[in-house]
Order: structure tokens, then sequence, then C-alpha cells
């Protein structure tokens, strides 16, 4: 016991000299070196599309659903097997195939189903070519021209995936 | 490109990175357990200190080093989150309730980061950093000084000396996850991971939390703890913004327990030793990767709880390295794979993680291990078992066989109690096998100091706050004491002649016997459960 309350003693000491290093100091430098100005915006997030939150209006593009709640992140936590949300996913289904007037078939897999974070910036290509025609309609931009945003929107070595907030921003500024 | 191409790709490049680090990281830990000099900052340190780093320790002074260690760090991070609202960068989110706080104080030093808290509306900033941070750092350092203790046992003849804990601590701190952290944190910068003073940023009219997360995401899975800055952990954007900083990150949770199987190797002069432990936490990770992949990429909703960005394959490795390793981060929801998928992440955690395991960790719990394989070999032929040059007698097959059933233990009385609780249902997310897997997990996880979740569940409840609590606190320092004890008992051995009769352990004899061992204590231990839970709802 009283080598337990020694060593405890001397970790203690020991712990306090380490928060000093790697609690203050170390943070506060890794922010000072997000300071130097090209790394700054990317610290701050400054005009973020890392993530994604809906906009109103059919002239928007729609991310995936999310079963976040603002400002925490996160997901729904589902199982394939809970029938419940198996319901919620349909719904959801059926909604986004009334939405963009195409049969439920053609409603691909991110449409339905709430991401990781709750707030995932990407859609896959399929959704956002489904959605093509009512953004185009609902904000008197050519079809042609929404498609052009899209692809602007793009990108993705592993996945090609559609960054949703980038091109909301790119309709705004086309409008 | 095809997912199944761009998964080889990412698996080929991460490989590839882990090679070309291999050896110069490995040497280098090897080096700073070995080195006599101490640098500027570190006798400050023991000067504060008041200690003597070049004496040495007795096996039982250095674990009441690790055990007193642990202890204050436990009370100081309980004191700092229940006096929250003191600190700067609180944000009026209040002092941290009594048992989140107990929770995550213990969940923080044993190296789990389990997380009963959603932190964007729990901890303020100032918490993350002087309690959470450190703790990341000195929680990962601690398995590295135990690990490197029971190689000395290996290594030192007649002797009852270890070495000195807190210089083993202080140079793990100093010369090598400190360094690593500083330029990893400032790539994941670069690579667009946020490092923010503020409490959130305004998204196309919405508030989206914000943080210092850089600092503490590199360590978070350098260290291999995984407590996430944010609720969502490695899937939120600002934690793991993209495909590069995703490899990054499975890179940063896979390097340092790699590297330490050649550390291992140079310390006890004959690499091969530690080639053949690499191997075989190479194929059981391999294996268990192409179990969960398949499985993921065949499921019924297969992008639920998952982030577009990374796809399938970059979910699924980053599940095998999180669950593979004692790290726990996530970057996509376990809860939500599939019965098979979600089962071999469980199973991940069941092999004691050791395929490549923990910080530290990985390296002692896979010795323990193979101290068993040996003990087994040794019953097959009427042999006295050796291994490294040390006879396995009853003190350490004893040693080696408390260390390995402290996790099952008190992960099947937590689970079973968690199990027939009324209350449990009400903190279930999810019906049926699935919920009783729920439960398996959060239990394996806590008991395994992994950290992750099946995160559908609540946990808490005073119930599952305590419970899992002393999960981790039990699953980390019962094998801690036994594995230090092991490595009193043999460093005080002579070494043992190599003889005809001497099982070699760098052949693919004795990499069967430990991939053997591994797999079957496993599945003799958990079968039962793992039956009702994943099994049963892969086979709906």
């Amino acid at each position: 016991m009283n080598n337990f309350l020694k060593q405890s003693w001397a970790g203690l000491r020991i712990l306090l000299a380490l928060t000093v290093l790697l609690g203050v100091l170390y943070p506060l430098s890794v922010w000072g070196v997000s300071r130097i100005p090209g790394l700054h915006a990317n610290a701050e997030a400054v005009d973020t599309t890392l993530v994604a939150v809906p906009r109103e209006g059919d002239r928007y593009f729609v991310p995936r659903p999310s079963a976040a709640t603002l400002p925490a992140s996160g997901g729904s936590n589902k199982s394939e097997i809970n029938e419940d949300y198996t319901k919620v996913v349909a719904e959801r289904r059926t909604a986004v195939a009334q939405r963009e007037g195409v049969p439920e078939s053609q409603v691909p897999q991110d449409a339905v189903t709430a991401s990781a974070s709750g707030l995932d910036p990407h859609i896959s290509p399929e959704y956002a070519a489904l959605q093509v025609p009512r953004v185009a309609r609902a904000s008197g931009l050519p079809v042609e021209r929404v498609r052009e945003l899209v692809a602007a929107a793009t990108s993705g070595t592993f996945t090609t995936t559609v960054n949703v907030t980038a091109l909301n921003r790119a309709l705004d500024s086309a409008r | 490109m095809s997912p199944l191409a761009a998964g080889l790709l990412q698996v080929g490049i991460l490989v590839a990175a882990l090679s070309v680090v291999y050896r110069p990281l490995g040497d280098h830990m090897a080096r700073v357990f070995t080195a006599k000099r101490h640098l500027r900052v570190e006798r400050v340190i023991y000067r504060i200190g008041r200690i003597n780093p070049d004496s040495e320790q007795k096996w039982s002074t250095y674990a009441y080093g690790v055990l007193g260690f642990s202890f204050v760090g436990i009370v100081l991070l309980y004191v700092i989150q229940r006096a929250q609202s003191l600190l700067p960068f609180d944000f009026g989110r209040g002092n941290v309730p009594e048992g989140m706080a107990f929770n995550t104080a213990i969940s923080f030093v044993a190296n789990t980061n389990w997380q009963s808290y959603v932190p964007e509306v729990v901890m303020g900033h100032a918490v993350q950093m002087i309690g959470l941070t450190v703790q990341n750092f000195v929680s990962a350092a601690v398995g590295l000084a135990v690990a490197i203790a029971l190689v000395r046992g290996f290594v030192r003849h007649q002797t009852d000396r270890l070495g000195n804990f807190w210089v083993d601590l202080v140079r793990g701190v100093t010369r090598i996850l400190l360094p690593i952290a500083f330029l990893g944190a400032i790539v994941l910068i670069a690579f667009g991971v946020t490092m923010s003073l503020k409490s959130g940023v305004d998204v196309d009219g919405q508030t989206v939390a914000n943080a210092p997360v850089a600092g503490q995401e590199v360590i978070k899975e350098l260290g291999t703890n995984g407590g996430g800055v944010l609720n969502a952990n490695s899937a939120h954007p600002f934690e793991n913004p993209n495909e590069w900083t995703n490899l990054i990150e499975i890179f940063l949770i896979l390097v340092i327990p790699v590297a330490l199987t050649r550390t291992f190797g140079q310390l006890v002069g004959d690499k091969k030793q530690g080639y053949v432990l690499l191997g075989v936490m190479g194929v059981i990770w391999t294996a268990m990767l192409g179990v969960i992949w398949a499985a993921e990429a065949n499921g019924i909703r297969p992008l639920e709880g998952k982030e577009l960005r990374f796809g399938i394959p970059g979910s699924a490795i980053f599940a095998d390295a999180t669950t593979g390793t004692s790290t726990g981060a996530v970057n996509s929801l376990h809860d939500s794979y599939t019965g098979l998928g979600g089962g071999a992440t469980l199973l991940n955690m069941l092999f004691g993680e050791m395929t490549p395991g923990g910080v530290g960790t990985g390296l002692y719990s896979i010795l323990v291990m193979a101290i068993i394989a040996m003990f087994l070999a040794g019953l097959m032929v009427g042999r006295t078992p050796e291994y490294l040059g040390k006879k396995l007698g009853r003190r350490e097959v004893t040693a080696a066989a408390v260390s390995i059933l402290a996790m099952p233990t008190v992960l099947l009385i937590g689970a079973g109690i968690a199990a027939i609780l009324p209350s449990t249902q009400a903190a279930l997310n999810n019906p049926g096998e699935h919920g009783l897997s729920e439960i398996l997990y959060a239990y394996a996880s806590a008991s395994n100091n992994n950290g992750s979740a099946f995160a559908g569940i609540t946990v808490t409840s005073d119930w599952f706050q305590s419970s899992l609590g002393l999960c981790m606190l039990f699953g980390r320092f019962i094998p801690i004491i036994a594995v230090l004890a092991l490595a009193g008992s043999l460093a005080a051995q002579k070494k043992v002649p190599v003889t005809a009769g001497t099982l070699p352990t760098t052949g693919p004899l004795f990499a069967t016997l430990l991939t053997g061992s591994i797999v079957l204590v496993a599945a003799l231990t958990f079968v039962p459960a793992l039956a009702l839970g994943p099994i049963a709802e892969a086979l709906l």
C-alpha cells in the first residue's frame, strides 16, 4: 500500500507535467500552426462543403436522410432486421419517387438510408441525375446547365460522389 | 472504379505505406527503450516527479507505478469533468453528470474511450484538451511501457529488474507519440480536418458543432484510443473529410501495433520472431476484412450508417482496423451492419485485441497467447514448454491464463446480468437477436478496451455507466498486473539453451499453433453467446 501511495504521488506530479505538455502546449501549437493562411480556412471550416444540411425548396438538390439532431452529429443505428425501420425506409422511397416523378425501383440506396454522421455532404451520381429535372424545373435553369453544375460537383478517387452543398451553392450563384 | 478494385487499391496503398515505415519506426522504438541518454524535456519531467530515471524497478514496483499513475489519472479526469463550468471554452455545457464522468474517466485512462456522452452537447474544448487528449497520449504510452517490460522479461536473465516505468512512459510520449501526432495533426489539417476553438460553424443557416479536432483526432487513432471529438466519430466530415484522410487515419491506427513486432524482433535479437507474430496478425486481420467487406457488400441496406465518400470498402477496412486493434473509432455505424459483418467486428474484439491489437496491448496480448500456444504444444508432446529461451512453468502459465481469462470473465458476467435486467429492454435500439448483439458488443467493447459500440444502445443508466466502467477497469488492469508478474518471473530465470528438442518459434508450425490458439480460445469461450446474437441474425 505504501509503495502504491508513493508511486501514485510520483504519478500525480508526472501527470501534471504531462498535462501541461500534452493538454496545453501540444493542442495550442497545433492550433497555432492551423492559423497559417493556407490551413486556416480548413481549420475553421469557413464556407465548408464538408457537411450538408437540407435546404428549403424544390430548386435545391436534397442530401441523404439524416438521423442527427444538430448541433450534434449521428446516425440511426438501425439494423437490417428492424422492421419498424424497414417501414421508414419504404416510406422514404415512396416519397422520393413521388417528388422526382419516377418509379420506386429507380430510387437509389443512398436516397433512403441515413448516413453515419447525419451530415454526409455526398449523394451518388444516380441520385443526383434523378433530381436534375425537378431542380431544373423549379429553378428555371436549363436541364443542360444543371447537368453541368452536377458534373462540376462530382469527384472522388475510389468512390465517385456528388457534393450536394457545393452543388446547391453553385445553383445559388447560377441564378 | 469498381468497388472491388477501389477496395483492393486502398488495401494496397495501406500495406505499402505500412511496409515503408515498418523498419524505421520499429527500429526507432527499439532504440527509444534501450537508449541511455535523457532528453532535456524528459529530465524536467523526472525532476518534477522527483524520480531517479537511472534506477530500475522490480516488477511489483513497475506495476504499482502503472496502477498509481492510472489511479491519479482517473481521479484527475473525473475532477476536471465535474468542474467543467469553471473552465474556459465550456459553452455553457455545464458539469458532466457523476455517472457519466465516472465512466468517461475510467474509459479514457483504460485506453478504451467508450463514450456514453454526446461530445457536442456535453464536453467543452478545455476538458477535451487538458483531460481527454492527455489521456489519449498517456494511456497509449502505458500500454507501450507494459509491452516493453514483458519483452525485457524475455531478454534479461537472472535479474529482478524490469526497467523504470516512468522512463518508459515519458519516452513513449516524447519520442514516439508526440512527434508523430504533431506531424500527423498538421497533415490532417492540410487535408481538411478542422481545428477550431469556436463552438460551431454556420452552414447554410444551421449551426454545426466544431472543435479543436485535428490535435485529438490524430492521437485518437495513433494511440488506438478511439474516442470521437464529435459524436459521429471518424464518420464526421470534420474528423474524416475525405478518402485520403480515411486512409491516413487507418494507417495511424495500425502503424504502431504493426511496427512493434519489428521492435520486438530487434529487442530479442531475432527479427524472425517478430515477423512470425506479424504474419499471424496479418492473416487473421485479412480474413476478417474479407468477411466484413463481403457481408456488407451483400447487405439489404448497405449504405445505412455509412458515409458515401468512404463507400463499402473504405468503411469495411476502417471497421476491421478499429476492432482488430483496440481503437474503437468508427467511420460507419457497426450497429447498422449485417448480422455477419457486425458479428465479425464483434469477433475481432473477442479475439482479445491482438490482430494486431492496441498500442503495446496488442504485443503483450499476443505474447501471452504465444505462451498459451507453447503450453498446449508442450502438453501434446509431454515436454516442459519454452519460449524465447525461457521455461514456461507453473507461474508463467498461471499468469498467462489469468491475463487471457480476465476479459471473458468480466464480459460474460456483465453481459449476462445486463441481459436479464428488466430495464435493459428499454435501452435497446433494435429488436430480437440484434438487441442481444447490442448488449454483447457493449460489454465486449468495454472489457477489451476497444470503445466502439453498436451505438443504438442507450448506456446512460447508472447500471450501464457503472458496470461498463468496471469492465473497462478490470479488462485493462488485471491483464496488466498478470503480464508484469509474468515479466518478473521470466526475467528471474536463466536462459535455457536451444536443443534439438526445442520447438522453433519462427516457422509455420508455430504460426499455425498461435493462430489456432487465438481462434480456439475465442471460439470455446464465446460461441454460445455469438450463436444467440449475430450468428442467429446472419442465418435469419
